[in-house]
This record gives C-alpha cells, sequence and structure tokens, in this order.
C-alpha cells in the first residue's frame, strides 16, 4: 500500500507540476470565459440613441410606433424617398431607416417594409426594434380585424393547458425533461471526455515508462501490479483535481458576468446555475421562460446527479485505464502501434456515446437499459438515465445493479490488464498482437 | 562462509522454449560472481527469478538461507538490469529520492545516502539537472548509485560497463570492489570475458538455458588448460625433438610447446637443460575466458536461439 502510495504522488506531483497542467487547468477555463464574455458583450451590445428615420409613405403608423419612451432607440418620421433616405444615412443624420412603401397592404404584408442600417445591428438592438414594430403592426392588424389587445389576451391559451403527469403522480413539465435532457447530455459527454483524456494520460505514461527503460528498475522494487494501479491512482487524482478547479472557476467567473455586464445580470435575477455565459445569453433572449427552467431545474435532484456523476467518473476511469495501461504496455517504441491496439478498447466508448445520445430521449428504452447496466457503456449510459431521476429515468434496482456490475467490471478489467501489463512491460522489440495479449491474460505464465 | 544465494534445479519455460533449464548453483557471501552466457542463453530471466520479477516454474531458491520471499527480501537486492533507464523530465534529486524510498528507505535515510554517494561520484552539482541532460556515461553513474544506495546485500549488475569510458569504469569497478569487501555479494552478467577475468571470483557459464560450466576462475582455467608451455631463451636454437613434447610453434627466441601424455613440465626443463638451452623464462600458457567461451558456445545453436528469443 505504501508503495502504490509512493508511486502514485510521484505520477501526481511530476504532472502537476509541469507548466502545461497549469496552463490547461486555469488557463483554459479563462481562455473560454473570455471567449463568451467577448460573444456576450458583442451580442448584448445596445446603441445608445440608435436613430431611425422612418418614411411612412402609406401613413400606417400616423406619425407614432407605440407610446414607448425609449433612449436606446428613437423612431422619427421624415418624408422622404429612398434616396433621400439613403443619403442621410451616408451622411449619417441617422443610424438607419424604415420605409413603408405607400402601396403596402396591412393584411398580407405585401410589399415589405425595408429596414436599412448603416452597419449590422448588434443583437439586442434588433430585437427591439422588431418587438415594437411587430407589436405595433399586430395591434393595427387587430385593430382592422376589431379585436381589441385585451380580448386577443383572454382568449389566448396558456402553457399549462393540459396537464402532463406520471404515473405516480409527479408533474412532468416540458422544460423539466430539456433540462434533463441537456443535464444528461452534458454529464455524459464529460465522462466520455475524461475516459478518453485522462485513458490516454496513463497509456502515455506506461510507454514512457517502457520506453525509456525504467519499468525493469522498477518492478524489481515494486509489483507490476503496484506500480500499474500507483500510476492509475496518481493520475486519476490530478483529473480530480483538474476537474475540481475547473468547477470552481466556472463557478466564480459565473459571478463575474453581472459585474461585467449589468443589463444581462438584470434580466438573469438569480439566473441558472450552468456554465454560464450560453445560457445567460440564451435566459436573457427569453427571459420569460427563466421561470419554467428555474422550477425546472429546482426539480432536478442534482445531489444525485452529482454524486452518480463522481462515482460513474471514478469506475469509468479505473475501469478504462487499467484496459489504457495493458495497452500502453504492449506497445514498443513506436507509438502507431498504439492505434490499432486502441482501437477495440474506443468502440465500447463511442458506442457508449451513440447509445447515451438515444437514452436521453429514452431513458427506459431496452438499448438505453442494456447500456446502462453492461459496465464497459454504463458510465457514460447512466448519466443520461439519472438525470432523468429516480425513479422516472432508471429504478433504484437497476441503479444499483448498474452500480454494482461497474465495480465488478472495474475489478475484472483491473484483473485481466494487470496480467497483460505484467508481462509487457518487460518485452522489448517485438511487436504484440492481440491475439498474444490474450494469451498472456489468459494463459498462466 | 555461508551462501547467499542457493538455486536448485530451477526452471522457467516460455511458450515455446525452455529459458532456464534446471539450474543450480549457489553463490558465497563477499564473492564476486560472473554469470556468462552468449545472448539468448537464459541469463536475463534467471536474473529475473533472482530479482522475483519472475516466478521459477519449478525449483527452489533460497536467499540468505532461506526460501526467497521477494515481497520483503527486495530491500536487500540490488538491480541494475542490461536494459535500463531514468524517467527523462525528472530531476536527478528527485529520481534518486524516489528509486531509494521505493527500496524501503525512509525520506531523511534517502537523503543522508544520496548525499553520500553524489559527493563521493562527484555529482553533487547534478541535483536539480534533468535526466536528459546527462549523458550516457553519466545516468549510468546514477543508475549504479540508485543501484546501491539501499546497502544490498545482493548487488546484480547487468553489463555494467557498456557506455562508460576507461576512467569511469574504473570508478565502478572500484566501487564493486568496495562493495563486495564490505560484504555485499555481487553478481555480474556480461560478455566481456577480460572484464570477467580481472574482477569475478567464481562463474558460472549458461548456454540454451543450461549451465555448461561452474567454478573459480583458476579452476576452470585450469580444467581447460592443454599443457602448453612458452620457453624463451637465449643463444640458437638447436633441433629440439623429443617424445616428451611437441613444438606448437617455434621463433628465434621463443618456443611453444606442447607437453604430451604422461610427462609433465620437470620433464621438459630435464631436457632442454641437457641439451644446453638457457632458459631465460618458463611457464604454462592457461587459456583466457574467451577462448574456453567461444571453445564451448561455438557449435551449438545459441546463435539460432539468440535471435528466435526476441
Amino acid at each position: 500500500m505504501n508503495k502504490i502510495f509512493l508511486v502514485a504522488s510521484r505520477e501526481f506531483k511530476t504532472r502537476v507540476q509541469k507548466k502545461t497542467f497549469l496552463l490547461s487547468t486555469i488557463g483554459l477555463p479563462i481562455l473560454i470565459f473570455g471567449f463568451y464574455a467577448l460573444m456576450i458583450y458583442f451580442q448584448v451590445k445596445t446603441t445608445d440613441n440608435f436613430k431611425v428615420a422612418v418614411s411612412d409613405q402609406s401613413k400606417l403608423f400616423n406619425g407614432k410606433i407605440d407610446d414607448k419612451k425609449s433612449t436606446e432607440v428613437i423612431f422619427s418620421f421624415i418624408d422622404a424617398d429612398t434616396a433621400a433616405l439613403n443619403k442621410k444615412l451616408n451622411n449619417q443624420e441617422y443610424d438607419a431607416y424604415l420605409f413603408i412603401p405607400n402601396d403596402y397592404n396591412l393584411q398580407s404584408g405585401e410589399p415589405q417594409i425595408a429596414f436599412r442600417s448603416s452597419k449590422a445591428l448588434g443583437l439586442m438592438t434588433r430585437e427591439k426594434i422588431e418587438n415594437r414594430i411587430n407589436n405595433a403592426l399586430e395591434e393595427k392588424k387587430l385593430l382592422a380585424l376589431n379585436i381589441s389587445k385585451g380580448q386577443l389576451d383572454s382568449a389566448r391559451l396558456e402553457n399549462n393547458a393540459i396537464s402532463f403527469t406520471t404515473n405516480d403522480g409527479k408533474k412532468d413539465n416540458e422544460t423539466k425533461v430539456g433540462i434533463s435532457y441537456a443535464v444528461g447530455m452534458i454529464a455524459g459527454f464529460l465522462i466520455y471526455i475524461i475516459l478518453f483524456v485522462y485513458g490516454t494520460m496513463v497509456m502515455r505514461g506506461v510507454m514512457e515508462e517502457k520506453v525509456s527503460r525504467i519499468a525493469e528498475v522498477i518492478v524489481s522494487s515494486v509489483k507490476p501490479f503496484e506500480l500499474m494501479l500507483g500510476k492509475i491512482f496518481g493520475i486519476g487524482a490530478v483529473g480530480l483535481i483538474q476537474f475540481i478547479i475547473w468547477i470552481v472557476l466556472v463557478f466564480g467567473l459565473q459571478l463575474l458576468i453581472p459585474v461585467l455586464f449589468p443589463d444581462v445580470a438584470a434580466q438573469m435575477q438569480s439566473a441558472p446555475i450552468q456554465p454560464g455565459a450560453m445560457g445567460a445569453a440564451t435566459a436573457v433572449k427569453e427571459s420569460g421562460a427563466l421561470q419554467g427552467i428555474l422550477s425546472g431545474l429546482a426539480e432536478i435532484n442534482f445531489t444525485l446527479i452529482i454524486g452518480c456523476f463522481v462515482f460513474y467518473f471514478l469506475g469509468g476511469y479505473f475501469m478504462y485505464a487499467a484496459l489504457f495501461a495493458a495497452v500502453g504496455s504492449a506497445v514498443n517504441e513506436d507509438p502507431q502501434d498504439a492505434q490499432s491496439l486502441l482501437l477495440p478498447i474506443m468502440m465500447p466508448i463511442i458506442f457508449a456515446m451513440v447509445i447515451m445520445t438515444k437514452a436521453v430521449n429514452d431513458p427506459n428504452s431496452t438499448l438505453a437499459i442494456f447500456g446502462s447496466l453492461f459496465p464497459l457503456t454504463s458510465p457514460i449510459v447512466m448519466m443520461a438515465r439519472v438525470a432523468h431521476g429516480v425513479p422516472d429515468g432508471v429504478s433504484v434496482v437497476q441503479l444499483i445493479a448498474s452500480m454494482a456490475l461497474l465495480v465488478l467490471g472495474f475489478l475484472g478489467t483491473t484483473w485481466v490488464a494487470a496480467k497483460i501489463y505484467r508481462t509487457g512491460i518487460l518485452m522489448y522489440g517485438k511487436k504484440v498482437t492481440w491475439k498474444e495479449m490474450w494469451k498472456w491474460a489468459f494463459k498462466n505464465n | 562462509m555461508h551462501n547467499i544465494l542457493e538455486l536448485k534445479n530451477l526452471q522457467k519455460h516460455y511458450a515455446t522454449q525452455k529459458a532456464v533449464d534446471d539450474v543450480s548453483f549457489s553463490i558465497e557471501q563477499g564473492s564476486i560472481f560472473g554469470l556468462l552466457g552468449p545472448n539468448g542463453a537464459g541469463k536475463t530471466t534467471l536474473l529475473r527469478m533472482i530479482t522475483g520479477i519472475f516466478y521459477a516454474d519449478s525449483g527452489d531458491l533460497l536467499f540468505d538461507g532461506k526460501p526467497f520471499d521477494p515481497q520483503n527480501d527486495f530491500v536487500h537486492i540490488g538491480y541494475m538490469p542490461e536494459e535500463r533507464g531514468l524517467y527523462k523530465k525528472m530531476k536527478i534529486g528527485e529520481q534518486a529520492m524516489y528509486l531509494a524510498q521505493l527500496k524501503g528507505l525512509s525520506k531523511s535515510e534517502a537523503l543522508e545516502k544520496i548525499k553520500f554517494w553524489f559527493k563521493k561520484f562527484e555529482m553533487e552539482s547534478w541535483w536539480n539537472k534533468k535526466v536528459e541532460d546527462l549523458s550516457k556515461g553519466m545516468s549510468q553513474k546514477l543508475q549504479f548509485v540508485t543501484t546501491v544506495l539501499h546497502e544490498p546485500k545482493l548487488i546484480i549488475l547487468d553489463e555494467p560497463f557498456s557506455g562508460l569510458d576507461p576512467l569511469n569504469a574504473n570508478l565502478i569497478k572500484d566501487e564493486i570492489y568496495g562493495l563486495a569487501q564490505r560484504g555485499s555479494t555481487i553478481i555480474f552478467s556480461t560478455h566481456r570475458m577480460e572484464q570477467v577475468e580481472e574482477i569475478c571470483d567464481h562463474i558460472i557459464l549458461m548456454n540454451l538455458g543450461k549451465k555448461i560450466l561452474d567454478g573459480t576462475v583458476t579452476d576452470v582455467k585450469q580444467q581447460f588448460k592443454e599443457n602448453k608451455f612458452n620457453v624463451q631463451f637465449k643463444g640458437q636454437p638447436t633441433a629440439l625433438v623429443s617424445p616428451i613434447f611437441t613444438i606448437e610453434h617455434q621463433e628465434k627466441q621463443q618456443l611453444i610447446l606442447k607437453i604430451n601424455e604422461g610427462y609433465n613440465s620437470n620433464h621438459v626443463l630435464n631436457y632442454l637443460l641437457q641439451q644446453d638451452v638457457l632458459i631465460e623464462s618458463f611457464n604454462e600458457i592457461l587459456p583466457s575466458l574467451n577462448d574456453i567461451f567461444i571453445h564451448l558456445v561455438e557449435g551449438s545453436k545459441a546463435t539460432t536461439r539468440a535471435f528466435q528469443n526476441n
């Protein structure tokens, strides 16, 4: 045990002390955040005193779009043809103009109203202009049909006219399903990435030991199995630390958004806690749906999801890391060899990813149930089902069975991998095939 | 003197061949023991069994009088394999600390011993260098230090001098003598026969997985001697014909002769004196280990097997 710890702490220290670790752990989230912040900045950016000249040839609006007193977009009515309007635009008297043709027909909307601006509009400005004009047009149309706005509102169906419930009487609303979908997808995808990134890291570590010929020196003091476990634990710890730092950074940087963009913050209020900036942008767009998202999030059992995430993160990592280590031990100097040997390991991971995309839609399909029980695919697939909650997405029995199978699976792969590893790390100058690895694993030597 | 290591009928099979086939021998504590053999003779497999990396299929291995228990005895063994390396990106000091701690030393013990050895080998300034900045000879020195610094009872060195310049080779050689004097036993595996002759007390020769020769260097030489003598003399050579010996080679003032069966060197001297030859020197020509090695291994299928083995 002491030796496993020694090996693990060496693996951990040498990786954490590298500059690339700092760069990828702290730099990457900041970079991504900065990128999103820039995106929000440009999308959200509103121009104050955006002057729009309105040339209302058909006298549709009677000199007034609506009653709003906005300083952001100012509509001023003038009488001019398009040529004159274009000239004014070029002279920068106005930022944009709206031209309503003389023969404009309110019912058919033909010929179209033209809006022309000197430069491309920011998303927010565009929204504002579009909303105000559309509302004004809608009101005019209703008036033409002799309906008042109040009558229309009372006639509209609320979203919740139909009450969807599941058999056990729980509410099953659309936003919740949507959020479960997103959470399941993100969690499954993260585990997929983890398996690949840290699995390859283990493989590279083993290859390095073999290629640099230190393996034999080490195994004269440490059992190969201890060396392999130490490596897996050490790199696993690196992964865990890296993830914790990422999560802390993401949440921390999230708090920066209100400081940087007071506008957005005002609309977000107590915005949903999800990897931030993109969510913020959509939240701004449909702040009406925000309430729904919030209540949907509240219904999701995050303790369960985070608990399961950590379990399947570690379980999946341990299971695949041992296999990656076995492949690393069989590879000689040529990293090309690794490619062909890796294929059988990558197949189930990719397969799991495919099942996962199906399972988020239909968590109780036969394929999803199989995928979430089979230990090689369960770490990814189960996250998709767990996101839909217990027992909606997955029954307690299945969850426990899946966890137990994963533990057995990882003991199994580790046992097999250890036997391959033991022979492989001391085998030099020979190209190894899967057939031979099979022999190492299952024949006594 | 008691035996640090005893091998009894040790066997190890691979899928296609017997790598080590019924090998027995014992090694006295404090001796320098040479393990010789052509490529693919089974030396590495044998050494891996002695270091606990492989398990024998059958046979007994006694370490210090008790059945070998790799789990606990590894602290008494230092192994420098032929295929050896270091972590390239690690600092030299940290690397030495790591390897020492794996051998069961505590942090403070490890630090103290590393400092002692680094000072001895004038490597103190290396501590913060990375292994990739070292020359081959320098990393070899570091490997030697990490092999012996936990003061193992049994030190196994597989081709320890390959790639070392004569100066550093002598440095290591002196250390080997020193360690043996302080009670460590050294197993020394190499193809370089002149080094074996110089360093080893006792040798065994392996070929095709079997032990084909076992004894002290002097005994082995005696065993393979061909009763050849070298005579140097003064004056004009006369025609020397005698049933006592046959002349193999004759130069102006030198004679190489082989004593025939039933006679000994005194008979030769007697005869030469009677012939009035003025003898300057008279000494026996013993075969070199190299000759013995080639004589024993040549003709076996050793070369073909060496290529099959990898």
